[in-house]
């Protein structure tokens, strides 16, 4: 029967069956959990008395790496120091009472709760009970004088519950009791054990047809045509606004950063349709899809918008999922798990089910292979097994593969701290992190374009050309993209370089701010906007929506560097093949990176732009052989003039080319 | 100056734009019936195959046009008035010009089979004939192809795509056997019988039957067999597509006859691409060749001649290349289906039977003159240098590696190739160079070359 869809097998469906059950016990697991606090743990999280054993407080970092899905983002900040400290008995003396006695009124320990966001919301009450009361208690010491000598009143006050996330999350972990915390490896195996198996049932059959392009139906699909302007809009909307109003939250409430960055947006904004006249050049390449716009696509990227924000921003929602990992990390690591272990398994376990889906695809090209075995290889060994391995061994969990700018909070007081204090490990880190940047990158990048790096060893490549590989077409080609896109990339690399010039400052002078601009707050609002806003809700969980580049064209600080290099320093080019170019615009549309090659390649002219990212595709893709990657240290210059002509010459009659 | 250029395809369309490069001045009206803007014909397969939407098949922006001042419209010509210089629409309206440029392109041939204007009998050409085909998908079970060209496999891979079996119905002996040679030929057809194509080899069609509601029902081929389907594809190649203005003043054979300079018998009125044909081609060529870059080359050709700045038309080495399913296909200059007195041939194929190289040279002499490629992919610059200078086979065969452009890490093959010739021969020749781009740029002398000057570059 005629058909608009690739048809698959039995297995295929078995996979697809396997898979969608995964992820509804997934889902579903996170409501099986009851929650049952004791004062005791209640105490031992939130005001852990001095020298206790098992405080329980799980190590989470408040900073997300981008780029990074291992642990390598769990800094660790503070050492408990062994012997006593009057502070630490201090607040432990106000602190501890204050939360009994609220906990009792409040009721929060006498009972079980239902769900996640009950149990939260009580916390939440309880935590402002005791803060006032420790505020009055505070007082009453301030006013009979009795705070001693050299401790401030704000180290033992409460601030702001924004603050008290991660403790929130643990109080939750050991409150948590069910189904999960009884049988946490059935659970593994219900949800990742049976979501891979699904996987890879899904993806071996397609072995099976004669080696080629596999594209048919794409645009047919309801998972992979993408989104008309009114979803996209909609969805950068809701994201943009979601993002900053939650920020404002984030940021305890000072509205300052998120008021910049409005401004900032509004100034692109203005730019590009104005200053650079889009608005006049209009109507501009859509990108929408002929007919509805693929409404799995729009679930697909709705769920994985809602898992990174809770990831992210509300792990004590998640913590089944961390308690059903944990036997995991312990018995292969030890230790206790946090939710970027769980990050780091399931970014490690798609890429690499997606790559067997990346093989199957394109096994008939040699290049495409060695990319996605790299890109395998760089996220299991780099960004996991080492980082933990380092874990395991009280070492700084460092990716070695990971560079700053993406790697942001790179140069962080803590973080230089960490280094400093690891011995020759972290002295290496540290040499190896800063070759990188200042060798590394612009050595590689001369010899063989930025694709070393983002098509082959960058952990948000590595996700985007494999489990985003379905979704490359939906970039936006148009111009008016392309000029979006050069404005806000480097604006981010600007962005970061100056976040770090401060964050520099204030660690060699020790000034907690410069011109106003407190060091800690902007640390924090870039690691929230870009680490994790753009890198990450949006960078994933627009892959379904506007493709799977959306980080790495529009976002990546590095990538903006390493773009820099390759425009005007490397050697690296796509060559045209003369005049064997038929426009068919297979490479503009798989370009996941929203480049018109079909624009050079008709013209017979050499490619050098800042965002190829050399994945390759464009190449495989061509049905007349028209592109080439390559590497030439001859001058690049010629071939890329506006227009070479193709065959017709008034000073020298005809030839192929001017 | 107003030129008026019917038809919006490759030929038309590199006109337009070559005149707005070489003048600011002239005024420029593009006139189709098809569509609203120029897309790219040869990639209508993929908009059915669901791998491109019908907006990535367009190669410039919708706003280009405007910018630089191409006028657009959507009409059918159905006269032109040669002495009054004027365009007559099929709606009433009327377009004067100075010069006229007839790009009107090809359409599929019918032979007079009984039949051929049932329902559901169609080609590939246009628009139209693929909104066609998306129309009358839902009703085929089975479908035939007439035609073993490139249009049939392409029409072939189409219908393959949406799961409906497909017999070819091809005239020679194995594939395209009239344009490749027989190994390459057969290579394709076997290829195409492994996607599960039933392809029939000695086969023509006799007639299209009606299945009693006027739609095609099943053919009966020339040996009296009758296979039953609900969709027949004519892909027996095009002709051009000149109907509106036979018997007018204007000379046309099978095509609007033009001189060197494009010119048709009538004042100020140009023909270029798929609907003209040369009064005097130049040897090895046809007078009329539908392929993509001709109409493109003659599309930059005119526009200097249109500018009163004549250049000769000039084709160049012959080159062409295609897909059939995932079999690439590229050729170089003088290629035969059947070979030449005096040409000796070079064939290497991969054991995996989905590559091969083909070299063509003089026996006497030995000097380079076409290549054929199947499943691997050739440096169009470097062949095109080796034919035009005459290189010899030798020289050729030891600098083989400059000519490859298959991507990174891809199997080399030029050792193979030239132990081949070795073998064949008694030489004892060695490969010099691999694949890369510094030899071929130097081999090229890019350094030394300067860039031509361009009037102005395209809206950006």
């Amino acid at each position: 029967m005629p058909d608009k869809r690739t048809h698959k097998s039995t297995i295929q469906y078995i996979g697809l069956g396997l898979f969608v059950l995964s992820l509804l016990v997934f889902t579903a697991m996170l409501a099986l959990e009851r929650y049952r606090l004791t004062e005791e743990d209640l105490i031992a999280t939130m005001a852990p008395e001095p020298g206790a054993e098992g405080a329980g407080t799980p190590e989470a970092g408040t900073t997300v790496s981008a780029g990074s899905s291992g642990g390598a983002s769990e800094g660790s900040t503070e050492e408990e120091a062994p012997t006593e400290d009057p502070l630490a008995r201090l607040i432990y003396d106000v602190q501890a009472p204050a939360f009994r006695r609220a906990a009792v009124a409040l009721d929060l320990t006498g009972q079980t709760f239902g769900s996640s966001f009950s149990f939260q919301d009580k916390v939440e009450e309880v935590f402002q009970a005791a803060r006032s009361s420790v505020d009055e208690s505070v007082d009453g010491l301030i006013a009979a004088g009795e705070l001693p000598e050299g401790i401030s009143e704000w180290d033992v006050r409460l601030s702001e519950p924004v603050y008290y996330s991660d403790k929130f999350a643990a109080l939750t972990a050991t409150a948590e009791i069910g189904p999960v915390v009884d049988n946490p490896w059935l659970f593994l195996g219900l949800t990742i054990g049976l979501g891979v198996l699904g996987g890879i049932l899904y993806i071996l059959p397609k072995f099976g047809p004669h080696p080629g392009i596999k594209h048919d139906h794409i645009y047919h699909s309801q998972v992979t045509k993408g989104l008309n302007l009114g979803w996209r809009g909609f969805f950068l909307a809701a994201t943009i606004l979601g993002i900053l109003l939650y920020g404002i939250r984030y940021m305890a409430g000072d509205w300052f950063w998120p008021a910049v960055t409005v401004g900032i947006a509004l100034l692109i904004l203005a730019l590009v349709l104005w200053y650079e006249g889009s608005w006049r050049n209009s109507p501009a390449r859509p990108a929408d899809p002929a007919g509805l716009s693929a409404y799995i696509g729009i679930l697909a990227g709705t769920y994985l918008i809602g898992f990174y924000v809770l990831l992210y921003w509300t792990p004590a929602h998640v913590t089944p999922w961390i308690t059903m990992v944990e036997p995991l990390k312990t018995a292969l690591f030890g230790g206790t798990a946090s939710q970027w272990f769980l990050y780091g398994l399931l970014y490690t376990l798609v890429i690499l089910v997606m790559g067997v889906r990346m093989i199957t695809k394109y096994r008939h090209n040699k290049y495409q292979l060695l990319r996605t075995g790299s890109v395998m290889f760089f996220q299991l060994a780099f960004a996991f097994l080492i980082p933990e391995i380092l874990g395991a061994l009280n070492k700084p969990q460092q990716d070695l593969k990971n560079i700053w700018p993406l790697d942001y909070d790179f140069f962080f007081g803590w973080q230089l701290e960490q280094f400093q204090s690891a011995g020759a490990v972290g002295i290496f880190m540290l040499v190896w992190g800063v070759v990188l940047i200042i060798v590394g990158v612009p050595l590689m990048v001369h010899l063989v374009g930025k694709r070393w790096y983002c098509s082959w060893v960058c952990g948000c490549g590595g996700l985007a050309e494999t489990m985003g590989d379905p979704w490359r077409q939906l970039s936006d080609k148009s111009l008016r993209a392309w000029k979006f896109e050069r404005w806000i990339v480097h604006g981010v690399l600007l962005a970061a370089i100056l976040m770090t010039a401060l964050t520099l400052y204030s660690y060699f002078t020790g000034a907690g701010s410069l011109l106003g601009f407190e060091t800690w707050k902007v640390q924090k609002w870039y690691g929230f906007l870009i680490g994790a806003g753009f890198a990450g809700v949006v960078g994933t969980g627009f892959y379904p929506l506007m493709g799977n580049r959306v980080w790495c064209r529009f976002g990546c600080p590095l990538a903006a560097y390493l773009g820099l290099v390759q425009r005007f320093q490397s050697r690296f080019r796509i060559t045209t093949n003369g005049g064997q170019c038929i426009s068919c615009g297979n490479c503009s549309t798989y370009c996941e990176m929203g480049i018109d090659v079909r624009a050079y390649a008709q013209r017979g002219q050499d490619i050098v732009r800042a965002s190829c990212v050399g994945c390759g595709v464009c190449a495989a893709v061509c049905p007349r052989g028209v592109l080439r990657l390559e590497n030439s240290s001859v001058d690049a210059g010629y071939r890329t003039v506006p227009e070479r002509v193709i065959h017709v010459s008034e000073e020298e009659g005809v030839s192929l080319m001017g | 100056m107003h030129v008026a250029i019917i038809g919006n395809g490759i030929a038309g369309i590199t006109c337009a734009r070559w005149l707005r490069k070489l003048s600011d001045d002239v005024r420029i009206t593009v006139i189709s019936a098809e569509s609203d803007y120029f897309f790219s014909r040869t990639a209508l397969m993929y908009v059915y195959m669901g791998h491109q939407r019908w907006e990535d098949l367009m190669p410039y922006e919708p706003f280009f046009w405007s910018k630089n001042r191409i006028d657009l419209r959507r009409g059918y010509v159905e006269r032109v008035d040669f002495s009054g210089k004027t365009l007559h629409f099929d709606g009433g309206d009327t377009l004067r010009y100075d010069k006229l440029v007839l790009a009107t392109g090809s359409t599929w041939n019918k032979f007079g089979w009984p039949g051929q204007d049932l329902n559901r009998v169609g080609g590939m050409v246009s628009a139209q004939d693929l909104e066609y085909l998306e129309e009358v998908t839902p009703a085929i079970q089975h479908a035939v192809i007439v035609g073993g060209g490139l249009i049939g496999v392409e029409l072939a891979e189409m219908l393959h795509s949406r799961h409906i079996p497909v017999t070819l119905l091809v005239r020679d002996a194995s594939y395209w056997r009239n344009t490749l040679p027989k190994e390459e030929s057969e290579m394709v057809s076997r290829h195409i019988r492994a996607h599960g194509i039933d392809v029939r080899h000695d086969t023509e069609l006799e007639e299209i039957v009606d299945d009693g509601s006027g739609a095609a029902g099943a053919v009966v081929t020339k040996n009296g067999e009758r296979i039953d389907c609900q969709y027949v594809g004519l892909t027996a190649g095009v002709r051009p597509n000149v109907g509106f203005l036979r018997g007018t003043s204007l000379d046309i054979d099978k095509g609007i006859l033009v001189d060197e300079y494009l010119r048709t018998s009538a004042s100020d009125v140009y023909a270029i691409g798929d609907c003209a044909q040369l009064r005097n081609p130049r040897p090895g060529r046809q007078p009329i060749e539908a392929v993509w870059y001709t109409g493109r080359m003659m599309g930059e050709t005119v526009a200097y001649t249109l500018l009163d700045r004549p250049v000769a038309y000039d084709p160049g080495i012959w080159f062409n290349s295609a897909k059939f399913m995932d079999i690439e296909y590229q050729v170089y200059g003088e290629v035969p289906a059947h070979g030449r007195e005096g040409l000796a041939t070079l064939y290497w194929e991969h054991p995996d039977g989905e590559k091969a190289v083909r070299i063509n040279y003089e026996e006497d002499g030995g000097a380079v003159r076409g290549f054929n490629l199947m499943g691997i992919r050739y440096r169009q610059e470097v062949c095109e240098k080796w034919i035009r200078e005459g290189a010899n086979i030798e020289e050729v065969l030891q600098d083989l590696g400059m000519a490859n452009f298959d991507p990174e890490f891809y199997a080399e093959y030029e050792y193979d190739i030239v132990a081949l010739f070795n073998e064949q021969t008694g030489s004892n020749l060695k490969l010099r160079r691999k694949r890369g781009l510094d030899a071929v740029l130097r081999f090229l002398h890019f350094k030394t070359r300067t860039p031509r000057a361009i009037s102005s570059p395209d809206a950006r």
